[in-house]
């Protein structure tokens, strides 16, 4: 089975990215366009279990708390690893919208990158790489982080200690 | 000066770390070089035409005595026994070797300093002016507000991967000398009604290949608000600015095609959710940060009269009256340290001469120094009366050029002899320049002009606020230059003109000679050449240059 990383460890996974805007999957455990929910919900909530991933141009804002209920994740679907509009929408749906499930890192994106998706409110990464235990230590590159952020909302300076 | 706690050094000891590990996973390859780019450059490690290139950050251009001295050692260790100092107050290196960065970045460190940020799609190193806390037309320090963003902006987690680069400076005085119009966003520092402390906001601005003056989205934000809407600026822009296409992917782009109205709307609709929140400044943390640049230690002295001193000794008085600021402190000058000697590339400094500055500057001040984005070093706090003893130091070690200001305190960037984007070589032509133009009494006579020059488009050298203004173009795979007059950096900046078609390397001197002529001529008394040019157009030195 697959592997991710989910609430910092290597787990199996079955999941899978459903990238066709169009066509209804024939299974649940899909991640779908946020297109495909939109127009098809009742008949994705009717496989089971379906997931939405957010395109690098597509702002929470689009969700509505009726779909962030309905839907088992939202995940943030990164096209290029330097395209970086996802750390902004992972951080509007902890921080505006209060969203306590798990956001899910899809596409392409780099381990180095993990610390930061971490303190946007990321919970898991579907990281394209077969290293992943060695990629876990790159979640805790740091161990303190000047600005507030989803894993620690008071920012060093409310928290510094002469 | 701001100095470390132990979070700080945590965080730096951890960078150090990560960078090394990212390094020793590049070279065993099992990150692409692709992957790599980004990770290297956030760590200001440029790969170039002849070498790599690190750029070390100095956090709004403030130094130390100790850091001098350990830049002189990396210099002599890792490179080739001499730095360059950027115009945005940073110091490069042009010959480190990769895998060797780790170790640099490590001794570095040692002396509270980083190479963070220096370069990347990220928030860079924040710049200030240079006589912050020093200068006599000051409203406040920005050095306070500029550490309070600087630790915002290290790291920050969302803003690490944003459209195109992005600039923050902060200017604190009447004169703007950080050129906060031309930033991504420029702070200047104002007093409202009741004299309480506020900030200007200005988004949008640049130079590159589109150069724009910015917009005031603020005209006075309260303190405590700061990071908050900063926050709120740079969310906006990660998530609307362009990513189709580099060149339009600053944040000057977004403001232009959406009006400078409704970019300030979109701010402060984001705005609203943080406004308020853990982000808000409390007075405690203001004081804090404040409380590392009190003014120092200074004796309680008249103002000298130097006017003998000068009569006897004319190099003296040049250097006294080109090189020397007035500062808030009775009895005590502002001295620049022109690294602009003929001969030398500009902003270069050797080893030897960090460490001679370092000792000046504990000899003869507080042991502090700052960098310049005019490309020289500044000893902030002179006694007036001990000018002239360090006037003859700074002679023995060349770096009393008496002409900053002048139109030889040119700024230019590395260009064709070491940057792989040049169309054309930069330093050979503020050389050739300088040498035409040596004679000093005619470079006085000019008074103030700003001669800068960039060897590509985007405009490192800051051609386009150069009153005059040399740009190296690509003609037919020949180097070419193009001339443009009328810019102007500071509170009325604007862009420069384009004078018409371009030049070859050996006519520039001739052309230059030209525009001043005409200048010369058409001159009314005192009128500096930016205001003559503002009187008189473009068009009489066109005819003159193409006659
Ligand atoms: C030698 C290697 C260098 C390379 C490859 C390089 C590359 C670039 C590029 C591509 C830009 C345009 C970015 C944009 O408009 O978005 C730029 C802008 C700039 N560079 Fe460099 N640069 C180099 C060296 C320097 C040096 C040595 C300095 C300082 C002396 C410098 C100062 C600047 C400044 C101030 C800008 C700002 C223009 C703006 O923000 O609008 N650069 N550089
Ligand atoms: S202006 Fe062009 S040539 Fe000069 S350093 Fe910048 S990128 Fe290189």
């Amino acid at each position: 089975m697959p592997k991710i990383i989910k609430n910092g460890q290597v787990v199996d996974d079955n999941w899978q990215v459903w990238r066709d805007a169009e066509t209804l999957p024939s299974t649940d455990h899909v991640i779908v366009p946020l297109a495909l929910w939109q127009q098809q919900r009742d008949a994705l909530l009717a496989l089971g279990e379906i997931a939405v991933y957010l395109a690098s141009d597509e702002s929470p804002k689009s969700l509505s708390d009726d779909d962030l209920s309905a839907l088992s994740f939202v995940a943030v679907d990164f096209p290029k690893f330097m395209d970086g509009r996802g750390f902004s929408y992972a951080r509007e749906l902890r921080e505006q919208r209060q969203y306590q499930g798990e956001i899910r890192a899809v596409g392409d994106f780099i381990r180095d990158q993990l610390f930061y998706m971490k303190r946007c409110g990321f919970s898991s990464y579907a990281l394209p790489s077969d290293e992943l235990e060695a990629a876990l230590a790159s979640l805790n590159d740091f161990s303190e982080s000047y600005q507030p952020g989803v894993d620690q909302p008071l920012p060093l300076f409310r928290r510094r200690q002469a | 000066m701001y100095a470390y706690d132990q979070y700080d050094r945590q965080i730096i000891s951890q960078r150090v770390a990560q960078y090394r590990d990212q390094t020793e996973r590049y070279l065993a390859g099992k990150i692409t070089e692709e992957q790599f780019l980004p990770l290297r450059l956030q760590n200001g490690l440029y790969v170039q035409r002849l070498a790599p290139m690190l750029r070390i950050a100095v956090p709004y251009g403030t130094l130390n005595s100790q850091q001098l001295r350990k830049l002189a050692f990396i210099t002599r260790e890792y490179d080739k026994g001499y730095a360059h100092i950027s115009t945005r107050q940073n110091v490069q290196l042009n010959w480190p070797k990769l895998e060797e960065v780790p170790d640099i970045l490590e001794h570095l460190a040692e002396v509270e300093m980083h190479s963070i940020q220096t370069s990347g799609n990220c928030i860079r190193n924040v710049t200030a002016d240079q006589f912050s806390g020093v200068a006599a037309d000051e409203v406040e320090d920005a050095r306070p507000w500029c550490e309070i963003i600087r630790q915002w902006s290290t790291f920050h987690p969302e803003f690490a991967f944003l459209p195109r680069k992005f600039k923050i400076a902060v200017c604190g005085s009447e004169q703007d000398r950080a050129a906060v119009l031309v930033h991504d966003i420029g702070l200047q520092i104002v007093k409202d009604e009741s004299g309480n402390t506020a900030f200007k906001v200005i988004v949008g601005g640049g130079l590159g290949r589109t150069p724009v003056i910015g917009s005031v989205i603020h005209e006075a934000l309260p303190p405590r608000h700061l990071l908050s809407y900063l926050e709120a600026i740079v969310r906006v822009y990660n998530q609307l600015g362009r990513r189709d296409n580099k060149f339009k992917a600053r944040i000057k782009i977004l403001v232009r095609a959406m009006g400078a109205d409704a970019f300030k709307a979109k701010v402060e609709e984001e705005w609203a959710f943080i406004k308020d929140g853990n982000l808000d400044l409390p007075d405690e943390e203001i004081a804090r940060a404040q409380s590392f640049f009190t003014r120092p230690d200074y004796e309680a002295l008249e103002n000298e009269d130097l006017q003998a001193l000068a009569l006897e000794n004319v190099d003296f008085a040049r250097w006294l009256n080109h090189n020397v600021h007035a500062h808030k402190q009775r009895g005590y000058a502002i001295a620049t340290l022109s690294l602009k000697t003929t001969g030398v590339a500009p902003g270069d400094i050797t080893a030897e001469q960090f460490e001679a500055v370092a000792d000046l500057a504990e000899e003869f001040g507080f042991g502090e120094i700052r960098s310049t984005h005019q490309q020289n070093l500044v000893l902030p706090d002179i006694q007036q009366r001990q000018l002239f003893a360090l006037w003859q130091k700074l002679v023995s070690l060349e770096l009393a050029s008496p002409t900053v200001g002048t139109m030889n305190d040119i700024i230019c960037c590395p260009g064709g002899d070491f940057c792989s984007l040049a169309n054309a070589k930069s330093i050979p032509i503020a050389e050739a320049i300088q040498r035409r133009f040596d004679d000093l009494d005619y470079l006085y006579d000019l008074g103030d002009i700003e001669l800068n020059i960039s060897g590509c488009m985007n405009a490192c050298g800051h051609h386009h606020i150069g009153n005059i203004g040399i740009l190296g173009v690509d003609k037919k795979g020949q180097e070419f230059y193009q001339v443009s007059l009328g810019g102007q950096q500071g509170l009325n900046a604007s862009l420069g003109k384009i004078l018409g078609p371009s030049f070859a390397q050996d006519e520039i001197p001739d052309v230059v000679e030209k525009i001043l002529n005409c200048y010369l001529e058409k001159r009314h008394p005192e009128e500096r050449f930016i205001d003559t040019y503002e009187r008189i157009g473009l068009a009489p030195f066109k005819e003159r240059v193409y006659a």
